[in-house]
Parts: C-alpha cells; structure tokens; sequence
C-alpha cells in the first residue's frame, strides 16, 4: 500500500505565541491509502491544529508534508485542498450555501465544474446519505446528525481521496453519531477513501485501523486499537473513554476478582464470563 | 424572537407569482414605485389599487401579512400623513387656519393619498419578499450587478456575502434569543426599566452575541477555504435563473398599467 | 422546591404559518430533592420543556406550580425575579454567555440582578469559583482568556451565585472530553448534596442517568411517555428503541449476558451493580485474588 499521508518532523506555532512555545512539536506519522486512523487526545492537546496543517490551513513553522506525492507548499495547496475533505465539529458553522443542494455545490463551483455534471453529483451525493428529500431545505433547520450527513455530502460530490472528520460526531445524539458513522462506512466501501477521524468517542476508535495518541502536542504512541484500549484507566487520560470491558474488568477487580490482563472486546468478555460460570 | 419577524419573511407556495423569475419580481417592484407617482387622482389610485390586489391574490398568501407588513409602520405613516395636512400648500376650501397650520380641501386630499402611496409600496415589497426565497433575491440582485463588473466591482463576492449573510440570519436569530434566554435566566429584564436600564441590559446580549459571530465567522472561512474557495474567478454555479413566458407576460402586464396611468391622470 | 405540570400544551409562533405544537397534555411533577433526568430523542420537546422550569416560556394551556408560584397563560412578564432566583438554569454550551471583564465580575452578575450589593456578590463569587473547582487566581482573568472547560465551569459558577435550590442543566457536559465529563458530572453529585439541590438534568447519555439519577422522565413527540427510577425505565430495551433512545452500557452488556442465559435478579445499570451480581455466580476460586492484580 502506498502512503497517501507523510508527515515528518512537523512543528507549529500560533502566530501570539512566544518564540519558545510549540502548539505542535515534531510529529511524524504516515498513513496508507484505504486506511482509516482515529487521532484522539484531551481537549487543547493539538489535535484541530494538526488536521488543520494537513491540508495547509495553517502553515507549519518546520516540517514537510506530503500528500498523495505532492509536497505541501504554495503551489501545491489548492490542489491538496482537492485531494481532502473535511467535516467540522460544529455543524452550523460550516454551510455556506442558503439550501442544501447550494450547500453541497459548493466545493463543485469552487473547482469550476460544468453545470449539468454539478446537478447529477448533488443529486448522487444526497442519495447517498438520504438527504435527497431535504435538497431544497434550509440547513438550519435540520437536526444536528442530518447537518452532518449534509456536509458529508458535500464531501462525497468533490469526490476527495481523504476524509478528515474534526469530531463530526461530538454535537449529535447517539442516534446522529450512528447515523454519520455509517454513512462514511458506506463511503469507504463504495470508494478507497482514507479516513482521518479526530475523536473522544471510543466507538468512533473502535471503527479505526490505528489510533494515534496526541497529548500537549506530541505524538506519543500510536497503535491498533485493541493495543491501545489495553491501556485502561490511563485512556481517560488520554482524551477517551474506557472501553465497556475495561471499566466492567476494573469493576470486578475491586470486589477483588482476578481478570485477564489482556484487552477483551465485550465478544470476548462475555465468552469469558460465561466460561467462568460454566466452570463452577 | 423569530415571530416578531414574520413581515418580509419567505412564505413557500406553488403560485405563478411565487414562479416568477426574482430578476422580474425584483425589477418590476421598483417599476411599480416609480410609476405610483403617475398617479394624481382617484381613478389612478384605485387602479393601483385594483392592480396590486389582483397581484395579491394570485400569490395566494393571506391578507393578514399584507396587513401585518403595515402595522409596524403605522405611526410613522400616520405621522407624515399629518404633516403634509397641516403644512401644505393651500387650496380649495380652508376648514381650519391656526398660525402656519392650515387645513385645507387640498391638504386632506394630498394626505390620502400620501396614505395611499405608502400602503401600495408596503405592499408590493411585502409580496416581493413573501414570495421570493432570499437566496433567489440574492441571485437577481447579482445579475442585476452584473454590468459593474466592468468597472471591477466584486460582483461576485458581494453576491457570496449577501447570499451567506442570508443563511445566517436563522442562526443568529436562534443564537439571539438563547443568549436572551441565558441572561434572563439571571436576572436580566429585557425591555423594562428606563432607557438607561434597558441599555445596560443590551451589553450582555450585545457581548455574547458579537463574540460567537465572530467564532462563527472564523469557523465558516476555515470551512470555505477548506472546501477550496479561492474568490470569484473560476468558479461555475449551480443556480441559475430562466426567464418564462409568465415573466414577459407581467412585463406586459405593467406596460399596461402605465398606459392606463397616464391615461387616467388629472 | 417541587415543581408540577399540569395539562401544559406549548406551541411556538401560534397563527402563523410556521405554527408548530412542542407540548401535548404535559402531566409530571419534578420532586423536591430529587436528581431527575429528562430523557428523548431530539425534538422532542425536552428544551422547551425545560423552559418552562424558568417560565422563560409560558404555558399555551395548562398551568406550571413553581414552589408556591403558579404560572399560567397570562402570568405577566413582571415580578418573575423571585421565581428566577430560585430555578438556575445552565443552558447548553454556558459559555457561549459570558461578557465581563474579569471572571469574579461576570460570575457576581446575576446576584446583582437580584440586588445583592456588590461587595457581597463578589464574595460569593470568589466561593462560587472554588466550588466548581477552579483556582482563584482566575477571579481576575477575562473569561475570554481561558480553556473551554474553565469557560463552562465559570458559567456555571454564575449560575450558582444565585443560589438557586433547582439547578436545571441543558447537556452540561457536550464537548467536552470524557476527563472533562466525569469531573463535570461528579461536580454535579457534590453540589448537590452540599447545596442540598434538586438537579434536573437533560442529556443523552443514558450511562450519566444510570449513575446519577433517581427520577427519570421520558418524552417523544411532545409528550411524556414515562416516568419512573432508572430501573423502571431501563427495564423494557425494546420500548426504548422505539423511542429512539438507548441502554446504559451495563444494561447492555448484561442483555448479551442474558441472551447466553445468565439471569440477575434485578437489572444491573451501572458497571459496580454488574460485577455484584456477577461475582455471585463466579466460582469461589476466581475470588480473592484480586488483591495481587491492583
Ligand atoms: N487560533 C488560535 N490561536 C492561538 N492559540 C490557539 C488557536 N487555536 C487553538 N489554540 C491553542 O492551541 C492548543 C491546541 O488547540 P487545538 O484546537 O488544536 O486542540 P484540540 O486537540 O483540537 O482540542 P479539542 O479537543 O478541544 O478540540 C490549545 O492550547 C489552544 O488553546
Ligand atoms: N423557537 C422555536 N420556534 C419554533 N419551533 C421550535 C422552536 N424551538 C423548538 N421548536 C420545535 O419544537 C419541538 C421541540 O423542540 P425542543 O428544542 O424542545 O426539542 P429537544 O427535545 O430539546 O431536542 P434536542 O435533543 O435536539 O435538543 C421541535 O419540533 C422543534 O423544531
Ligand atoms: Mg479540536
Ligand atoms: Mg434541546
């Protein structure tokens, strides 16, 4: 698999900052086409900064990013823009179009495209998140998961190769997070999309190949999911939740309990459980 | 909050008028304004009125809003309906003379019709706006615009702000009553007390509410850049507006009024 | 201080076009003391509800008793002070409300609305600030100047000046992360027993009303369509989904259990009452040993 994401030795700094203080210090990471990583750390930890350097939103202070071949610079940057799309924390900050059809258009007439291509991909993209009754509709008036699914749909008309969600998910009801989580499954399915997802949703995680941990501005470990849920307590720690499991394994614990060291999955602890039980 | 402002806003309907090409709506309002002041009788006013009730009632909207549109106005229509009785010009017969204030035969007359002036103008903007979705207002208006980009107008990013200014104005209004909601909640009274107290309760609305435009703001260009906006050039759109066969025929239509206008005038 | 619907109907923008019905035939009583959460699936009427709480909103219909005050239709917007007082509402993203200079001032602002003297609102700001556990070097920062975390909890703590005896909190802890959302929470549990508070609580995380709750009101479409404790309400999974609304995680672990064929007694809602119940029908070899793991 090729590396559609390169990022080495990245280092930022906000503008107000003193010249001694990093929001971003030397971070390096690649990730492969196709591949779907989630990027979790606590509130303030770097994690917006990050996703914003990736597609030249901010410029970095060192560091070089490559993506899908192309190095990020002046030159580059419009086309890398092409190349991402990414989905906001809050929805109602995003919509630039006065309806929903304006609003997914409008990447589309940013590059230019005919018309009459224009009108079939709005139309394609709402079908695919179930939007297409709502096209003529005001954004503001939707629900929080059906915004969502409308910036989603955005992304899918402009067709990028890379999805960055900035906790798409953290303003919805869990009904509107399953919802947005299936809808970019289904994206990944039909395309080989790579999927960078910021979040402090555990199940958000549990969906990725490799989470990457930040904390104060460093890259400081990075793993397969079940690696890093192994973690227990400390993943509070680090911007998420405990896994089901974990907080159950600690709960029996206390009432003094031997419990697997080994990360389980809720599969995994009810065999164990149940095994225990069968075995009295 | 949002009640309050039911005058101007977008009533959705299946009408011809509500069918109608927004660059002739657009247009054939401010037509409408400048030939009202053909009229200089009674036989051209109820002709205008004639005219923009039939209008009205082919928008199938409800009388109530035309009526609601004027209310808001009332006193200050009221208040130079007084003045142009008592300050004009006189004539005819004189009913009342008291220093400079005269009433006159003519000094009523031209009230009425002043009176006369404003409720058709209320009413045909009123028309214009319940029945024209702001985003395709916008559209009209930078079309009409269109010409001054020879003179490096940013037609473009005019038409961007305004259509963008349009899709705010449900959320700020929401954003507004919340903060409102906040502030009472400890003990801020809005609208009561004397002027003084009414303003110092305006800075805990006023504060909030420019802090989170501005968050707002910052968030909405990250996104358009984001999403690759470069400014005007280059782009395509996804709107476009057609002029039909209804569009000319109202056209005709208000060509019409005008001959009949000048026809009628004293 | 109990507050009691009765037969309350809410519709927003009634005679327009955009007329819409939020509240139908709303009978509940929020017991004095009580940690009561309000549970639905969006749209379902729970903010406009808990307006109602403030009478921010007034009935349509119906009447809202509010301690000793009654609200009605035709209440008058005056003299609701003493009633605003006692009912702080913390609504969503609170920090979204903030507007002094300095942090003790904007905390101290409600108390002077309802006519403390300034020396006295300060102080109780300067008590308010430790109370929601944050440092009081901050009383002189602009709040603009700080974390989102600290923003809320100054925003609360603005609440709390006003010493009401019903805390109302609109989804308290959205955005945060979930350090942030246990501190929050736990916050919450204290001050009530220090403050002796009725909490009602408006959230979706069904595991925040399995851990904190003891009253629980369901609402969909406008309508209440339950009450009860959290064991009541949690009983019946498949009356939840068709309300759109999910299990505490431990409700739902347990119901894989229970489709293998383990049984509890009473259904476990947090992951201590689990591991109870579990350890019972653990064999006795599995036990003691936990000492060596911790
Ligand atoms: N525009 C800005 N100017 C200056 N400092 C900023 C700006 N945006 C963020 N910061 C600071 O940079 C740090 C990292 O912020 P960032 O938004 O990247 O965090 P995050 O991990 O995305 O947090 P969250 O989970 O709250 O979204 C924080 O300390 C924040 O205060
Ligand atoms: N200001 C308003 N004007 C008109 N209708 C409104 C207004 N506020 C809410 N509504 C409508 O009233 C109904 C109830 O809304 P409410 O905000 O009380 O729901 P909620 O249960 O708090 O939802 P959420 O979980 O999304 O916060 C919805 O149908 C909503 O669209
Ligand atoms: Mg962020
Ligand atoms: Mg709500």
């Amino acid at each position: 698999m090729s590396q559609i994401i390169d990022v080495e030795h990245l280092n930022y700094r906000y503008p107000q900052q003193a010249a001694d203080q990093l929001t971003l210090t030397d971070i390096s990471f690649t990730v492969a086409a196709g591949e779907w990583v989630a990027i979790v750390g606590h509130n303030g930890s770097g994690k917006s900064t990050l996703a914003k350097n990736l597609n030249g939103l901010l410029a970095p202070v060192s560091g070089k990013i490559t993506i899908d071949g192309q190095v990020l610079s002046e030159q580059t940057v419009w086309d890398i823009r092409r190349k991402i799309g990414m989905v906001f924390q809050n929805p109602d900050n995003q919509f630039v179009g006065a309806t929903v059809e304006d609003d997914v258009a409008f990447s589309l007439e940013n590059q230019g495209i005919p018309r009459d291509e224009m009108l079939s991909r709005v139309a394609e993209a709402l079908a695919q998140v179930d939007m297409q009754d709502f096209a003529t509709r005001e954004p503001a008036r939707l629900s929080g998961g059906q915004k969502q699914r409308v910036a989603l749909a955005g992304m899918i008309a402009a067709r990028p190769q890379i999805l960055i969600l900035d906790e798409a998910t953290s303003m919805l009801d869990p009904e509107g997070r399953a919802e947005v989580l299936q809808t970019i499954r289904q994206m990944k399915a039909d395309s080989d999309l790579t999927v960078l997802s910021i979040t402090h949703d555990i199940d958000e995680a549990a969906n990725a190949n490799r989470v990457l941990v930040v904390n104060d501005g460093h890259l400081v470990e990075e793993g397969t999911p079940a690696e890093i849920f192994q973690h227990g307590p400390a993943l509070i720690k680090m911007g998420l939740d405990m896994p089901y499991p974990e907080r159950l394994k600690a709960a029996l614990a206390r009432l003094g309990v031997q419990v697997p060291a080994t990360y389980l999955t809720e599969k995994g602890m009810a065999d164990w459980l149940w095994q225990l039980r069968s075995n009295k | 909050m949002m009640s309050k402002l039911i005058f101007g806003r977008y009533i959705p309907g299946n009408s011809v008028i509500h069918h109608m090409d927004p660059r002739a709506k657009l247009l054939l309002s401010f037509y409408f304004i400048g030939i009202i002041f053909i009229a200089n009788n009674w036989p051209t006013y109820v002709l205008l009125f004639a005219f923009t009730l039939l209008a009205i009632k082919l928008s199938g909207v409800k009388w109530s809003f035309f009526i609601n549109g004027v209310k808001p106005l009332i006193w200050l229509i009221l208040f130079t309906v007084v003045l142009q009785i008592l300050f004009s010009a006189s004539g005819g017969h004189v009913y009342l003379q008291w220093g400079i204030i005269t009433i006159s035969q003519f000094g009523l007359i031209n009230g009425v019709y002043i009176f006369c002036r404003f409720v058709l103008i209320i009413f045909m903007s009123t028309l214009l706006t319940l029945t024209t979705p702001p985003l395709e207002l916008s559209d009209a208006i930078e079309y009409l615009l269109m010409p001054l980009k020879v003179v490096h107008f940013p037609v473009y990013e005019v038409a961007l702000m305004l259509s963008i200014a349009l899709r705010f104005v449900p959320t700020l209004m929401d954003e507004t009553e919340k903060i409102m909601n906040a502030q009472r909640a400890r003990g801020v009274d809005f609208g009561e007390g004397n002027i003084f107290q009414q303003m110092r309760a305006i800075v805990p609305l006023l504060i909030p509410l420019f802090v989170s435009s501005f968050n707002r703001a910052e968030d909405l260009a990250t996104a358009m850049e984001a999403r690759g906006y470069q400014g005007g050039e280059g782009r395509s759109k996804y709107r476009i507006l057609k002029w039909h066969g209804r569009d000319t025929w109202a056209t005709v239509a208000f060509a019409a009024l005008t001959v009949a206008l000048v026809f009628l005038r004293a | 201080m109990a507050i009691t619907f009765k037969q309350v109907e809410f519709t927003y923008q009634p005679g327009t076009p955009f007329e819409t019905k939020a509240l139908t035939d709303i009978n509940v009583t929020i017991p004095d003391g009580s940690y009561t959460a309000l549970i639905g699936h969006t749209g379902s009427g729970k903010s406009t509800l808990l307006q109602h709480l403030d009478a921010l909103l007034k009935p349509t219909s119906g009447t809202v008793t509010i301690g000793d005050r009654v609200i009605t239709p035709t209440t008058s917007n005056k003299d609701l002070k003493s009633l605003r007082q006692h009912v702080g509402i913390v609504f969503q993203f609170p920090e979204s409300q903030l507007f002094e200079e300095t942090v003790e001032k904007d905390i101290a602002f409600g108390p002077q609305n309802f006519g403390a003297s300034e020396a006295d609102a300060l102080k109780l700001a300067a008590k308010m600030l430790t109370l929601v556990g944050l440092d009081s070097d901050l009383l002189q920062r602009s709040p603009f100047d700080l974390s989102g975390g600290q923003m809320r909890r100054v925003a609360i703590a603005g609440v709390l000046a006003m010493q009401p005896k019903v805390l109302v909190l609109d989804e308290p802890t959205a955005g945060l992360d979930p350090q942030g959302r246990l501190e929050m929470m736990e916050m919450f549990a204290r001050l009530r027993h220090e403050q002796q508070l009725t909490i009602v609580l408006v959230t979706h995380q069904m595991d925040d009303v399995a851990n904190y709750a003891n009253n629980v009101i369901v609402m969909d479409h406008g309508q209440v369509v339950k009450t009860g404790t959290p064991q009541a309400i949690f009983k019946d999974p498949q009356w939840l989904a068709e309300h759109h609304l999910g299990l505490p995680k431990t409700t739902a672990f347990a119901q894989q259990l229970m489709a293998r064929g383990m049984t509890f007694d009473e259904m476990p809602l947090t992951e201590d009452q689990l591991a109870a119940a579990l350890v019972k029908q653990l064999p006795a070899s599995m036990l003691g040993g936990g000492d060596h793991d911790e």
